[in-house]
């Protein structure tokens, strides 16, 4: 076990480790998210009161449920990095704020426009809204406190605090958005109403969920490769790899 | 450091640092003047803006004070700091002998007591002048005591990550703004509560649980940032 995890954090082990592993993910992603729109947008049939223009719950749900769970995967490789100082824990999180912060802006920007032809407004103060729009604050200021230090090992670990102060604090932030909500806002837009979807529209749906899964983790792999490739570019098991492919 | 003195408790250690900053802090009046100048001058924008309308002034009053009272803690958490990372007594205080979480704490404690605390106490001047019903009176301050000391404390942890950053002004605004949304929902509706009659106990306690909550976990993350940017 211990020896995997030190394998882990050497740079050139995982630089080939992960070349492998987007060479099988690459392809999987992409006919995950092939097939999961195709079933979605084409097969899976209309809603009997939205029409077609559900639809967008296929990039819509999928974004939102990953972002959620790429804070915490964010946070994660924060305390991971703080507690055992591994350099790839520090790479991974770093590379993971900026495509948690572009799903959750997707998740907002696809729920907007859901909204306007659904509810009638681009923009309401639901409390799953502005719960996502407060996340959004949270990624962006990771991202924005490691691009401000200078010195990057020091961004990393600044950041692992922030993150995990932020982890500590969503559970709050959600309740406490959920209580405000409850409060201040007549129930006037059923969202969670009646309908548990039928599974007609559920198994695309758990599909393209999956096929963002991948999507993050790819993304997330090819960041920590550019991001290594940046860090090691004078060292010599790079140049090795370069000269010998 | 002569061998033949003995090492302070901490307990005695802590008293010291926070006597040493109620000390400075006193020294400029001023400094301690300013949030609450800034809060009486952000109060009376809102009226000007929104039309003197008693009644729907007295209707977003909580909503207002309580918003104002968090923008002055960042403003002024914006410095917490900042002098003493600069004239390197932050440094001392990382090789002291006892735990920063601590040191830092007293620090912390003293900057409460001169902003929000003060805040606190003087808020019901300025919820009067925009109308807020009297019954909601005591809630305000009582949320506002608990409340400021969450925003103090989240504050300084936003204040110890960007210390050592030039301009962190901003950034500190967008790192501690998410955190504080419970806070200042708990204390709003408290409030709010309280003036239509209802029993704001609830929120409160709320707010109180918060306040522990902060106190326990925040010194740590504050101590671990101040090494951080000392590490810079």
């Amino acid at each position: 076990m211990w020896t995997i995890i030190h394998k882990m954090g050497s740079p050139p082990w995982f630089f080939r480790f992960s070349g492998v592993l987007v060479r099988w993910l690459l392809p999987i992603t992409i006919s995950l998210l092939v097939m999961g729109a195709f079933w979605g947008l084409l097969v899976a049939p209309p809603d009997f009161r939205q029409g077609n223009s559900y639809r967008i719950i296929y990039i819509h749900v999928p974004a939102a449920v990953v972002a959620l769970a790429g804070y915490y995967v964010m946070a994660l490789a924060g305390a991971v990095s703080l507690i055992w100082r591994i350099k790839m824990a520090d790479i991974t999180m770093r590379a993971a704020a900026p495509v948690g912060a572009v799903l959750t802006a997707i998740a907002l920007v696809t729920g907007a426009i859901w909204g306007k032809p659904t509810w009638g407004a681009w923009w309401v103060w639901d409390a799953r809204i502005t719960s996502m729009l407060i996340l959004f604050f949270l990624y962006l200021g990771v991202v924005a406190l490691f691009e401000a230090y200078e010195n990057k090992t020091a961004a990393a670990r600044a950041c692992a605090v922030l993150s995990l102060v932020g982890t500590v604090n969503i559970p709050i932030i959600y309740k406490s958005v959920d209580w405000w909500y409850s409060l201040h806002q007549p129930a006037s837009i059923k969202f969670t109403g009646e309908s548990a979807i039928d599974s007609s529209m559920l198994y695309p749906l758990l599909l393209m969920i999956l096929a963002f899964y991948c999507l993050f983790a790819l993304t997330v792999l090819l960041n920590m490769r550019a991001e290594l490739l940046w860090a090691h570019r004078e060292s010599s098991w790079l140049k090795q790899l370069a000269g010998g492919a | 450091m002569s061998p033949d003195r003995p090492l302070l408790s901490l307990q005695a250690a802590f008293t010291r640092q926070f006597v040493r900053h109620m000390r400075s802090l006193m020294a400029s009046p001023a400094d301690v003047a300013n949030p609450l100048l800034f809060f009486f001058m952000v109060v009376t924008l809102f009226p000007l803006g929104l039309g003197p309308d008693p009644e729907r002034l007295a209707a977003i009053a909580p909503g207002i004070l309580w918003v104002v009272a968090l923008l002055a803690s960042l403003m002024v958490s914006a410095k917490l700091f900042a002098s003493d990372f600069e004239d390197g007594s932050l440094e001392q205080l990382a090789l002291a002998p006892y735990p920063l979480a601590v040191l830092v704490l007293a620090e912390v404690a003293a900057h409460w007591l001169t902003t929000g605390f003060l805040l606190a106490l003087v808020s019901p001047l300025f919820a009067i002048m925009l109308g807020l019903p009297e019954q909601g009176l005591p809630t305000l301050v009582a949320s506002l005591l608990f409340g400021t000391m969450c925003l103090t404390l989240i504050g300084a942890v936003g204040s110890a990550l960007t210390v050592s950053i030039r301009r962190g002004g901003l950034l500190l605004s967008l790192l501690i703004i998410p955190l504080n949304v419970p806070v200042l929902i708990f204390g709003t509706t408290a409030v709010a509560e309280a003036v239509i009659g209802g029993n704001p106990e609830s929120w409160l306690a709320l707010l109180a649980g918060l306040a522990l909550g902060s106190l326990a976990l925040t010194p740590l993350a504050i101590g671990a940032a101040l090494r951080v940017s000392l590490d810079s």
